[in-house]
């Protein structure tokens, strides 16, 4: 066990845990931060996907010993009140189903806009493959993901 | 308008109450009358079970509040369900607060998730409960004004007279309209009168979802929680012969390890009591990291089991089933499967002299058609949270059909069922898996075993090799052609382990002279179950792909041979219980042909492909475009249209044909488990092959047939079809037909 302070949505937290500890369990376990899903455990599915100094990464694979000072954001921290635009899109194309899957699809998202605002269908179809939906969201995906464009270019 | 006599049905209840502090509750429960056993028994007797109960609570301050009382796994009926309460209560939508129910024993007597039944089995119940609510506030109103009821009209929650410019909200009405008697005669609006049905809205816990807020059973916490995992057999065919826990004992956060007996010696199992390994080593620890890495200490031995009994049903429907011994594999299944169609089947159907029409072919085309076991991997793993205490049994579970459940609970944890206690979470995808809930027993015994609440979890590998999969299936059709190109007798032998997924009565039965349907299984020790439109997704994507190649063989247009076979149906109706209407069927026949251009496509360098099925009382055809890149199909634009009555919610609607069709094409291109002696070999998302979104079709188009039929459901009828439609496109694309899911092998090795 080791003591890590952890710096989370712009809070500070402390936990005493296994070096080896994904961040994603530490997340859910220690911090109660439970909008960050368990899907694979093994990063191929997207659920545990959070912002790692903005860039988009999976918790899972991430284990608390290598986080240091690099700032987490997860979903709970994307927006004060759900009000960032890929939330907004999200909710105006009426994206979920099951939902389970979407607040890792949001992370990705949102850090596919920040490096791209104006994303084709093909810059979509690369960086959201490694997200699954096994409800079959993904062509309402992409169209929020140009509403949220949208929204952020005006 | 219609009338509905809420004394007229022997299963109907309604009871309306005041609420403490004011106000007015409506509950209903339909079946409430009949013990479980009697309402199951109405149930599979009738096709028009009505299960589903509710409650609508109106407060003084006029707010509203529709409780949903059927699992959500993402079909979207805690929206669509008390859209229905709401257009014959006469309320403002958009102030509506919809809230999940709770498994409730003595209130709801069915929570049903499943079948696509909610829209069928509910429109009639929940409108009729609004229209009650309605009609007795306004019966209040009429009252306190001293003013006949007819000079009343109700909207947007408050009533208003007109003549004397009166106005009132509900709420204020509610405490005096909860004294009322109930009436027995209640009015429904007509379809194609509605309002608020038919209109798109969204999902009601949309904004939950977006944030991250806890909705599943994964989330749940609870003060003094523990986390527990199951060892399961890595094989199966196999069962637990001993363990050593002394390494994992030691590993921090470690509680305890132990075994539990999932189901007792000679429990005789209900519908939905699955096989499951029934001796599981459990870990129970503070952190769900501490018991992955603690889990991995125990030391286990497997062995092989021999062929044992199982029991399941009641009363006349009683069985003794026999599951075999052996580590079986994937390539044995085929070669035993391929065996079975070399030998007699059990005829399910036979119409004419289909022997005689074969001898007298001029042509013969005979297709042998398969597909694998298939996980469902929803994206939420099994989790299930229990609390058993001496006062309570306390669980929070992503169920379809909790009441299924029961028997299970009491038996096998020995609670008497008015201490059963069940949040129903929101689940993380369902799609069959979620209907067979051993894993609440699982994490009922280990609360009782550590005396505390505890919440078991399924890692993702736990998840994919211990299904209740989609059995394995294999069919052959036969097509006799006579010298004028005429097609004169059907032939289709099939089965599959442990099932045939042969729908005899279905089309193309019923459209020719000659027919025959025959069924075999083999018996497997590897757990089955429902998955989306059970048998017919197997089917379904045999008989369309089968129709498509016997149409290009007699040189006829694909879509124009099935409206052909459906008029000759119609027309002249071949034998008996033909279990599909050719109206309904060349309807949206019709109309996927006129949306999607069928005539001229406007992409001329896709390649395109059309299939059509009738399951679950709906209709369903789609048109897939494809083209070829780099040897990969790449699906383009989809144009589908759907007859499933009255669309109460267009939007939710869209959004589950949609994911049917992205959940199909994933399956047939992609799906699939392979066995090697017993061992699922995925076990995890870096080996199985889910569709993403680089796979995902360009654009869907869906079209609805607008009628005014009561609504026939819709969450399986969409799915079954789009697997053929697929294999008939890329047979366009490639020149090559694929008889054997997933169709990914065939593609990588060419």
């Amino acid at each position: 066990m080791a003591k890590y302070t952890l710096k989370i949505n712009s809070k500070k937290f402390e936990v005493d845990v296994d070096p080896n500890t994904p961040v994603l369990w530490v997340l859910r376990d220690h911090i109660n931060l439970i909008g960050t899903k368990y899907g694979c455990g093994v990063g191929s599915c997207g659920a545990c996907t959070i912002h790692l100094n903005g860039r988009a990464l999976r918790s899972c694979q991430l284990p608390v010993s290598a986080v240091g000072v690099q700032e987490i954001t997860t979903i709970e921290g994307l927006s004060e009140n759900g009000e960032h635009p890929v939330q907004k899109a999200w909710i105006e194309q009426d994206v979920a189903q099951c939902g389970y899957c979407q607040t890792g699809q949001i992370m990705t998202a949102a850090a596919l806009l920040k490096s791209k605002p104006n994303p084709t269908d093909e810059d979509i179809d690369s960086y959201m493959s490694g997200n699954i939906c096994r409800c079959g969201t993904y062509t309402r995906i992409r169209t929020a993901i140009k509403t949220a464009a949208k929204s952020t270019t005006k | 308008m219609e009338k509905s006599n809420n004394t007229h049905s022997r299963r109907s209840f309604l009871k309306v109450s005041s609420i403490t502090g004011g106000g007015m509750m409506i509950g209903f429960s339909w079946l409430a009358n009949l013990i479980p056993n009697e309402a199951m028994a109405a149930a599979v007797a009738s096709k028009d079970w009505i299960e589903l109960t509710g409650f609508i609570k109106i407060f003084p301050d006029n707010r509203i509040t529709i409780i949903s009382p059927n699992p959500e796994f993402g079909q979207n009926v805690m929206t669509s369900l008390p859209m229905m309460i709401a257009e014959e209560l006469e309320v403002d939508w958009s102030k509506i607060k919809v809230e999940q129910g709770d498994y409730d024993t003595p209130r709801f007597k069915r929570q049903f998730t499943g079948g696509s039944q909610a829209m069928r089995t509910t429109w009639k119940p929940l409108r009729t409960a609004g229209a009650t609510a309605r009609l007795m506030l306004l019966q209040a109103a009429a009252n306190e004004w001293n003013v006949p009821l007819a000079e009343l009209t109700a909207s947007n929650g408050f009533i208003n007279h007109k003549a004397t410019n009166k106005i009132v909200s509900y709420g204020a009405l509610a405490t005096a309209a909860s004294k009322l008697p109930t009436p027995e005669k209640i009015s429904l609006k007509k379809n194609g009168e509605f309002s608020l049905i038919g209109t798109p809205q969204k999902n009601v816990e949309g904004s939950k979802v977006v944030t991250g807020k806890s909705l599943f059973t994964m989330d749940y916490k609870h003060e003094g929680m523990l986390i527990a995992m199951a060892i399961r057999p890595t094989a199966f065919g196999m069962k637990l012969k001993t363990f050593d826990a002394t390494e994992a004992l030691k590993m921090p956060g470690i509680k305890d390890v132990f075994e539990i007996q999932v189901y007792k010696d000679g429990y005789v199992k209900a519908g939905f009591d699955t096989r499951t390994f029934n001796n599981l080593v459990v870990v129970v620890g503070n952190t769900t990291w501490e018991v992955m890495n603690a889990r991995k200490k125990v030391n286990i031995q497997w062995e092989a089991f021999q062929p044992y009994k199982e029991f399941a049903g009641a009363g006349n429907n009683k069985r003794e089933d026999t599951i075999p011994a052996g580590l079986e594999s994937t390539d044995e299944h085929l070669k035993q499967m391929y065996e079975k169609q070399q030998v007699q089947g059990k005829i399910l159907r036979k119409d004419g002299d289909p022997d005689a029409a074969f001898a007298k072919a001029k042509k013969v085309i005979e297709k042998t058609y398969s597909a694998p076991f298939l996980p469902h991997n929803t994206m939420e793993p099994i989790s299930c949270f229990a609390h058993i205490t001496d006062e309570r049994a306390f669980f929070v579970a992503p169920i379809q059909i909790p009441e299924m459940m029961k028997q299970s609970i009491t038996t096998n944890l020995d609670i008497p069922a008015e201490k059963i206690e069940m949040k129903l979470a929101r689940m993380g995808g369902g799609f069959g898996r979620r209907a067979y809930g051993h894993y609440i027993i699982e994490a009922g015994l280990i609360s009782k075993k550590m005396k505390a609440p505890i919440k078991l979890i399924y890692t993702r590998e736990d998840d994919m090799t211990n299904g209740v999969y989609r059995p394995s299936y294999m069919v052959t059709y036969k097509a006799a052609i006579d010298e004028k190109n005429n097609v004169t007798a059907i032939h289709i032998k099939g089965g599959g382990l442990p099932e045939n997924a042969i729908h005899e009565n279905r089309f193309p039965a019923g459209a020719f002279e000659n027919y025959l349907a025959e069924g075999w299984d083999i018996p497997t020790n590897i757990t089955i179950g429902a998955f989306r439109a059970p048998r017919s997704n197997f089917i379904a994507s045999a008989e369309q792909s089968f129709l498509d190649e016997l149409a290009e063989a007699i040189d006829k247009d694909p879509i124009d041979f099935r409206i052909e076979l459906l008029k000759k149906a119609k027309a002249n109706p071949i034998g008996k219980n033909n279990e599909y209407d050719a109206d309904r069927y060349i309807g949206v026949l019709e109309l996927v042909k006129e949306k999607s251009n069928w005539g001229s496509p406007k992409n001329k360098h896709a390649k395109r492909g059309v299939a059509a099925y009738f399951c679950h009382n709906s209709y369903a055809a789609h048109v897939l475009e494809l083209t070829m890149k780099d040897g990969q199909p790449v699906v383009g634009n989809i144009v589908s249209a759907l007859d499933c009555g009255v669309v109460v919610n267009p939007e939710g609607a869209k959004n589950m044909v949609e994911g049917a069709i992205v959940d199909g094409i994933g399956n047939v291109l992609f799906g699939g488990l392979r066995f090697e002696k017993g061992v699922p070999m995925q076990k995890n998302f870096n080996q199985y092959r889910m569709i993403r979104m680089k796979e995902a079709p360009k654009k869907i188009e869906i079209h609805f047939v607008q009628n005014n039929i009561d609504p026939t459901g819709l969450g399986e009828p969409p799915f079954p079809p789009i697997f053929a439609a697929f294999a008939n496109a890329l047979y366009k694309a490639t020149g090559k037909r694929h008889y054997h899911q997933p169709f990914i092998n065939d593609l990588n090795k060419s």
